[in-house]
C-alpha cells in the first residue's frame, strides 16, 4: 500500500502548543524525507470540514497536552471514521490522567510512588495549612508536585523544605485545577519509549536523562542545552532489562497502541518506579523518543511511516 | 556503545553576553496567544489594517515598477537622504530642530537601540532606565551586559528627585553612568508621560550630573488630547540622542526608524551600522519616503489617533467596570498601553497559565524590570483589538483576578520563583 496523503495534526490549543507545532514539524520532515505527501495542520475550526471534504489516508496526531492526550481529540477522528496513529481514546483517558494510570499499573505490578491527589478545592475547604501539613506527614519528605494532567513538566517542582510545599502547590495549581503529590524518589531517571513493529510492542534502548539543577523541567527539555541523554542508560543490565519490561508492562496494561513514552526513576537498589506515561510523546528535536529510535538504530520517518501503514493491516 | 549527548552540543561555547537568551514556559504560552480563541492584551502590534492598503500597494508596485534598479539596489549606511530630511519634518513636529546630517536611518528603532549600546556601553556600565521599562530596551541593555539601574516612575513619568538620588548614590559609589534611558511620552509600558515641569528638571539634573540621555519616542505623535509634547531632544540637543520610528505612525512591517545624535555620535553609529548591516533597507526605506511625499500622512495619523483612543476608553470603561478591587492601573493618554497592579499578594507572573486557559493573554510585568521587579504588575495593550474584543478580554482577565484572589485567600501570598528564561513574547504576538 502506498500513503496518498497524511495529515500531521499539531499546535491546538494547549500550554504545550509550541512543543507540539515542533514536534510535528519534525515528523512531518521525516515524512517528507520519503516522499511521502504530508500535510501538516492545527486543530483548529477548520479542521473537521478539510477531513470530511478530503479524506486523509490516514492522521498522526502529535497534539500534546489536552485534547491532543486525553483521547478528545481520536473520538472525533472515530466520528468521521478517520485512521489514526496512536492509542484509542478510553486508552488515552485513563493514560492522561495520572493518578488512574499510576492505579492501573500498580494493578499489573508495577511500582509507581506513593502519592496522593487533591483538587484545588480540598484545599480550600479544609484550610490549605492543615492539607499540606497532612500530606508531610503522610508522605515524608522530599516530595514531587505536579499537574494530574498535561505534561512537559509545566507546573512540576521538587519540594525539600515544609515550607516549599506551599508555593509549589500554587505552581502546579497554575496548569490545572487538580494537583498529584508524590514522595520524591531519587535515583536515575529514564524514558524508555515503546513501539509497536509487527503487531507487538518493543522497548527502544531507555534514554537516561542528567538535567541541570537536577530537575528536568520545561528549559530544560526544550533548551538550555545543559541537559545530557545518555544512551544506553548507566543502569546495572538486569535493572535495564526491568526498565525495558516496565514500559512494555504499562504500555499492555493501559491499553495503549502504536506508541507510548513511559517515564521511569530507577532507585540506587536497581529497583524501578513508574512515574507517567505518554500517548503522544514529544518528537522535537531535543525529545526522547527520537532519540532512541536513533540510537536503536531505526529512522524516524521509516518508524512513522510503519505506524501509518499498520492502520491499514 | 554508551552515546552521551546534549541538547545543545555548542552549550559550553556560547559568549556570556548569551547567557540569559533562553527561553522560559512562559514565554512558550505566547505560542496560543496567535490562537483566535484567545483576546490578547499582550501584544504591541500597530492595527496597520487602518492604512488605505490599495493605496499603499499601488504606490508600491509603481516605485518598484518605475525606480526598481534604485529601490531593489544596496544604499548608504547612514539612509536614504531625502528620506532623513523628511524625517527631520516629522521630528520638526514635537518641537525638534535637527539636520538632516545628524539623523541615522535604522531599521526600527531597536536598531538605533542596538547601535547605542554597542558604541557606548562596555560590560558592567551603569544604564539608567525607568521602572518599568521598554522590555527591547532591557534585551539589548543585557546583550551588552549592562549594569541597569532603575528610576522609578509615577503617572507624571520618571521622578527627578529619584533621579537626583539615583545619580547621587551611583556618584558616591563611583559609578559613572553611560545613559539615561527614558520614552517620556506614553510610556512603554506604563502608558503615563513625562509632565512639561519635569521635562525641564530631568535635563537640569542630567546636565548637572553630565549624564547623557537617549529619548526613545515612538507613540509621540499618537497622543488622544491637544498638541503633541515638546520632545526632550527640543531643549537640549547636545545631551539628547533622539529615537523615532515609523512602525506606529506607517507600519511596523517596513522596519524604518531613526537616530537623532549630536554630530560626533552621529559618525560612530553610522560605522557602526555599516558593520552590522551594510545598510539599511532601501526597499523599505524608499516605500516610506514615497508615502511621506504622495500619501496624506498627517491625516492618517489623524485618523489612528482617533481608532486607538476609542480603543483606550473601551479598555479604560471595561477596567472600571469589571476589575475586582484593590487592582489600579493608569490612564493614558495617548500611545498603546496600560499598567496594571493587582491587589497585594498576587504575581501577574504566576498568573499567565491561568489567564492563557481562560483565553485573554497579557505581559506579565516582570519582563519590564532588570532587577525581578513587577510581579503584581502586568501590562495590557488596547491598540490591535477591536474595542468589544478589548471587553471581553477584560471580562475574562477580571474572572481570571477573581479566582487568584481566591487562591491567595486560600494558601496565603506565596513567593513563588517561577520559570526563569525570557518572559516575554515576541513582537509578533497579537
Amino acid at each position: 500500500m502506498e500513503l496518498g496523503h497524511v495529515v500531521v495534526l499539531a499546535g491546538g490549543l494547549s500550554y504545550e502548543r509550541e512543543v507540539s507545532l515542533r514536534s510535528g514539524r519534525r515528523v512531518t520532515d521525516a515524512l517528507r524525507a520519503l516522499d511521502i505527501p504530508v500535510e501538516l495542520r492545527d486543530a483548529d475550526a477548520t479542521l473537521l470540514d478539510s477531513l470530511a471534504d478530503d479524506p486523509p489516508d490516514a492522521v498522526f496526531p502529535v497534539l500534546h497536552g489536552a485534547a491532543g492526550e486525553d483521547g478528545s481529540i481520536r473520538d472525533v477522528l472515530d466520528l468521521l471514521d478517520v485512521r489514526y496513529v496512536g492509542a484509542r481514546p478510553d486508552a488515552c483517558r485513563v493514560a492522561f490522567d495520572k493518578p488512574t494510570a499510576k492505579s492501573l499499573v500498580r494493578r499489573a505490578g508495577l511500582r509507581t510512588p506513593e502519592s496522593v491527589a487533591l483538587p484545588k478545592e480540598v484545599f480550600h475547604d479544609l484550610g490549605a495549612a492543615s492539607v499540606l501539613d497532612q500530606i508531610i506527614r503522610g508522605l515524608g519528605l522530599p516530595l514531587f508536585v505536579k499537574p494530574t494532567r498535561g505534561g512537559s513538566a509545566l507546573g512540576a517542582s521538587v519540594v525539600h523544605e515544609p515550607s516549599e510545599l506551599s508555593a509549589a502547590m500554587v505552581g502546579c495549581f497554575a496548569y490545572g485545577d487538580s494537583a498529584l503529590v508524590e514522595r520524591y524518589i531519587e535515583g536515575t531517571e529514564v524514558a524508555v519509549s515503546v513501539i509497536e513493529r509487527h503487531g507487538r510492542p518493543e522497548a527502544l534502548p531507555a534514554v537516561e536523562i542528567v538535567a541541570p539543577g537536577a530537575l528536568y523541567n520545561y528549559t530544560a527539555r526544550y533548551d538550555a542545552g545543559d541537559t545530557e541523554f545518555i544512551t544506553p542508560a548507566r543502569l546495572a543490565p538486569d535493572a535495564a532489562e526491568r526498565a525495558t519490561a516496565a514500559a512494555v508492562t504499562a504500555h499492555r496494561a493501559l491499553g495503549l497502541r502504536d506508541l507510548s513514552r513511559t517515564d521511569l526513576i530507577v532507585d540506587p537498589d536497581g529497583e524501578v518506579h513508574f512515574l507517567e506515561v505518554n500517548v503522544a510523546p514529544g518528537m522535537t528535536e531535543t525529545s526522547l523518543l527520537p532519540r532512541a529510535v536513533s540510537v536503536a538504530g531505526l529512522d524516524l520517518g521509516e518508524v512513522c511511516r510503519d505506524l501509518l501503514l499498520a492502520q491499514f493491516s | 556503545m554508551e552515546q552521551h549527548s546534549r541538547t545543545d552540543a555548542y552549550a559550553d561555547r556560547y559568549a556570556a553576553r548569551a547567557a540569559g537568551m533562553v527561553p522560559s514556559e512562559i514565554r512558550a504560552l505566547f505560542a496560543m496567544v496567535a490562537r483566535p480563541e484567545v483576546v490578547s492584551l499582550a501584544g504591541g502590534a500597530p492595527y496597520v489594517s487602518a492604512l488605505p492598503l490599495d493605496a499603499v500597494g499601488s504606490m508600491i508596485g509603481d516605485l518598484v515598477a518605475g525606480r526598481g534598479a534604485e529601490v531593489l539596489q544596496y544604499g548608504s549606511a547612514q539612509g536614504d537622504e531625502t528620506l532623513r530630511e523628511l524625517i527631520c519634518d516629522v521630528m520638526a513636529l514635537e518641537g525638534v530642530q535637527g539636520s538632516a546630517d545628524d539623523v541615522v536611518v535604522t531599521v526600527g528603532a531597536q536598531q538605533a537601540l542596538d547601535l547605542i549600546t554597542k558604541i557606548f556601553i562596555d560590560p558592567g556600565d551603569v544604564v539608567l532606565a525607568e521602572a518599568p521599562s521598554y522590555v527591547g530596551a532591557l534585551g539589548t541593555f543585557a546583550a551588552y551586559q549592562a549594569d541597569v539601574v532603575h528610576v522609578p516612575l509615577d503617572e507624571g513619568g520618571l521622578i527627578p528627585s529619584a533621579l537626583r538620588e539615583t545619580l547621587d548614590r551611583l556618584r558616591r559609589d563611583g559609578r559613572r553612568v553611560k545613559f539615561l534611558y527614558t520614552v517620556p511620552t506614553f510610556q512603554n509600558p506604563a502608558g503615563v508621560t513625562l509632565t512639561a515641569a519635569r521635562r525641564a528638571q530631568i535635563l537640569e539634573i542630567c546636565a548637572e550630573h553630565d549624564v547623557l540621555i537617549v529619548e526613545d519616542n515612538p507613540y509621540g505623535l499618537l497622543g488622544f488630547e491637544g498638541e503633541p509634547m515638546r520632545a526632550l531632544r527640543a531643549d537640549d540637543p547636545d545631551r539628547v540622542i533622539y529615537l523615532g520610528s515609523f512602525s506606529k505612525t506607517i507600519a511596523s512591517g517596513l522596519r524604518v526608524g531613526w537616530v537623532l545624535a549630536p554630530h560626533a555620535v552621529r559618525a560612530k553609529l553610522v560605522l557602526a551600522a555599516e558593520s552590522a548591516i551594510l545598510c539599511p533597507s532601501n526597499f523599505s526605506q524608499l516605500a516610506v519616503r514615497e508615502y511621506l511625499l504622495t500619501q496624506p500622512w498627517r491625516e492618517q495619523i489623524k485618523a489612528f489617533r482617533e481608532m486607538y483612543r476609542e480603543r483606550r476608553d473601551a479598555m479604560l470603561d471595561a477596567l472600571d467596570q469589571l476589575m475586582p478591587d484593590g487592582c489600579t492601573w493608569t490612564r493614558p493618554a495617548g500611545g498603546f498601553f496600560v499598567w496594571l497592579t493587582l491587589p497585594e499578594g498576587l504575581d501577574a507572573k504566576a498568573m499567565s497559565p491561568r489567564a492563557i486557559a481562560d483565553r485573554v493573554a497579557y505581559v506579565a510585568g516582570t519582563g519590564f524590570y532588570a532587577d525581578g521587579g513587577g510581579r503584581r504588575n502586568m501590562r495590557l495593550s488596547y491598540c490591535f483589538p477591536e474595542p468589544h474584543r478589548i471587553r471581553e478580554g477584560v471580562r475574562r482577565l477580571a474572572a481570571v483576578v477573581e479566582k487568584e484572589i481566591r487562591l491567595r485567600d486560600t494558601f496565603g501570598g506565596v513567593e513563588h520563583d517561577g520559570p526563569g528564561g525570557v518572559h516575554t513574547p515576541g513582537p509578533g504576538i497579537v
